[in-house]
């Protein structure tokens, strides 16, 4: 049990470096890849402002007379100042790329963090006091699912477009984005947490902290939250990938984020106006690296969802 | 034995039924009754301050269903619970409630469920002390919860493992630390020892008893154990579908049982000796509570069982100090004899 006695950052370095978990991942390859390709997704797209060579949105930067140029590897009209080429307007497509692939990041945690936030405090209330209040937020979910994500979005979009003005939209809409997408996940924490919490609340250290008298509140904070946290994690972040995949497709459709502050969905569409013309790499890599984004997340999430699951060892 | 008054806990006509019918719609579909389980239907006893009350009791009889009701786990659908002249169903304010609860706490019987996994033994312990406010500040805290681990024979070191470095019976031990750390007077213990080895069950129930002696604790005790229950009580009450069958001083109840159940229950007790005697085993199951027999719920298995029983249900009668609930003793149809078990030879 030295382990358990060693206190403060070694002896957690130690625990984990000891644990299952840490050995299943050391061992799979694939995840130590897909690992890698995430940390370094995300760092070269939140470092964008030191890293990209260009500021493709502020317009003051911008020359028309740089427009349309191709790649700099497959044309001799490339230039190096542009190795993914630009798009007509001049933009450089590997700056818009990293600055697009930070505002999916930002919207996509945004929307899962919103949707864990409410689909846990709905799953906590819903297992723990069962009954009326169960049965009414589990048929509302039953609803809720009925509905694809997009629609959601898009009926949450409409109704915001019609309450204010176009101006002031593009402003709220990374806001709208987040709100529909997170929305339209929070079923699946709140089915699996409520599934947890019908379990731990029969278990007797539950009941030895009624005896005590602590208010239900307290208790599903502190001792039913932190035992159903597991199942949460791997949902969290197979939704992840999900969540990218659906901002990508709204923006891709021209309800998600505005041209003026492109994700990679809005990047994508932009691209795809002008795909006809030959110009393809200006939607071609933006793509590529939502294809990359999207498999690196999604194949962590399922490791972990084996890695968690004691059945699977 | 008792040196108080007989009424520091005081259960008067307590009743507890659930509902188990089928949701609505499917009842209605299917012209299905409701369905009510009678776990406990119409229970009294008193236990006095400092005593050992044990409830016995095939499973299914409602033991564990008394226990959480006295705790307050469970409302009960009638009846009263007194605990030291406060009615527990009363008003009461925030403070006064939080008071009451300071003073009788639960040892569980599974000590794999009862400790979250998730918290050191330190928190699972002091949990108490923080939520009654009884620490005046960290090192008092820190002393307390040391204290209450060498109370039951642990280091104090061991506050900053986690529960599933323990053994079940250490386990047990933190438990039984975690119920004292609000200075409770009154400990219902559900079954403490039935998850534990043998040997470690006489560690613990020996444990109990020191820890009762030192610090003057009543104790209600669930078991179906009977040797268990021989070694720790002061008295006995005997349960069955839901009712006390017979209330007796532990010596009285297994020397000179009088309710034909509980005479078939001590038949059960294996002895070493292979006296040979004539033993009546328990026959047929216990029926279904949610549809108990007519009149003293005992009479299919009773082999004493006339239409009187059939039909009335017997009310406690006391006697030789306990009391029982039997027409077949009330009448005098069924005389009374001195027996010998293995338990008290």
């Amino acid at each position: 049990m030295a382990a358990a006695s060693r206190s403060g950052f070694s002896g957690w370095l130690h625990r984990v470096s000891d644990s299952d978990v840490w050995w299943s991942f050391k061992s799979s390859p694939m995840t130590v890849a897909a690992a890698v390709a995430t940390f370094l997704i995300i760092a070269v797209a939140f470092l964008s402002p030191v890293l990209a060579p260009h500021t493709p949105f502020d317009p003051a930067t911008l020359s028309l007379s740089d427009g349309l140029k191709p790649p700099v590897l497959v044309s001799p009209d490339g230039e190096w100042a542009f190795p993914l080429g630009t798009d007509d307007q001049g933009r450089d497509v590997l700056s818009s790329i990293m600055y697009g692939t930070r505002l999916s990041l930002i919207v996509s945690l945004a929307a899962v963090a919103v949707a864990m936030v409410l689909g846990i405090s709905l799953g906590l209330i819903s297992g723990y006091f069962g009954g009326a209040i169960d049965a009414v937020i589990m048929r509302v979910a039953d609803v809720q699912l009925t509905f694809p994500a997009i629609l959601v979005a898009l009926l949450i979009d409409g109704v915001v477009r019609g309450l204010i003005s176009v101006k002031r939209h593009d402003e709220i809409a990374i806001f709208v984005v987040v709100g529909a997408i997170g929305l339209s996940f929070w079923v699946s924490y709140a089915r699996t947490v409520r599934g947890s919490v019908m379990v731990e609340k029969n278990k007797e250290y539950v009941q030895a902290a009624r005896v005590i008298g602590l208010s239900p509140l307290l208790i599903m904070v502190r001792h039913v939250l932190p035992n159903v946290t597991g199942p949460v994690l791997v949902i969290a972040t197979l939704n992840l990938g999900l969540a990218i995949i659906t901002e990508a497709t709204l923006s891709f459709l021209g309800v998600g984020l505005p041209s003026t502050e492109p994700s990679l969905g809005t990047l994508i569409r932009l691209g795809n106006e002008v795909l006809q013309s030959g110009d393809w790499w200006i939607t071609v890599f933006p793509g590529v690296t939502l294809a990359a984004l999207v498999l690196a997340v999604n194949l962590l999430g399922d490791w972990l969802r084996d890695a968690l699951n004691p059945k699977l060892r | 034995m008792p040196d108080g008054g007989a009424d520091f806990v005081r259960i008067e006509g307590l009743k507890r039924y659930f509902d188990v019918s089928a949701p609505w719609l499917v009842r209605k579909l299917e012209g299905r009754p409701r369905q009510v389980v009678q776990a406990v239907d119409g229970i009294d006893i008193e236990i006095a301050k400092g005593e050992t009350f044990s409830l016995v009791g095939e499973s299914g009889c409602g033991k564990s269903t008394v226990a959480r009701l006295v705790v307050g786990l469970y409302p009960p659908t009638a009846g009263r619970i007194e605990f030291d002249g406060n009615d527990m169903a009363g008003r009461h304010s925030r403070s006064d409630m939080a008071a009451l609860r300071r003073r009788m706490q639960m040892i569980f019987q599974d000590p794999f469920a009862s400790l979250n996994p998730r918290w050191r033994v330190f928190d699972i312990i002091a949990e108490p002390i923080r939520a009654f406010g009884l620490s005046t500040g960290k090192a008092d805290l820190e002393a307390r919860v040391a204290a209450l681990l060498r109370q039951v024979k642990l280091n104090p070191a061991d506050g900053r493992k986690y529960p599933h470095e323990f053994s079940g019976g250490q386990r047990q031990r933190i438990s039984i630390a975690r119920a004292l750390a609000s200075e409770p007077e009154f400990l219902v213990c559900d079954e403490p020892t039935s998850a534990l080895d043998v040997s470690v069950q006489a560690q613990i129930l020996n444990l109990m008893v020191d820890l009762q002696r030192r610090l003057q604790l009543t104790y209600l005790f669930i078991s179906h154990n009977l040797a268990v229950v021989y070694h720790i009580s002061t008295r006995v009450g005997v349960m069955y579908l839901g009712r006390l069958v017979e209330v007796a001083p532990t010596d009285t109840l297994f020397r000179r049982p009088k309710h034909p159940y509980t005479r078939m229950l001590l038949d059960t007790i294996p002895d070493l000796e292979m006296t040979g005697r004539q033993r009546s085993p328990v026959g047929g199951e216990v029926p279904s509570p949610i549809n108990p027999p007519s009149g003293c719920t005992f009479h299919p298995r009773c082999p004493f069982a006339n239409d009187r029983c059939k039909a009335e249900r017997p009310k406690a009668l006391p006697i030789e100090g306990g009391t029982v609930a039997c027409h077949a003793i009330e009448e005098g149809r069924l005389p009374i004899e001195d027996r010998t078990y293995a338990l008290n030879t």
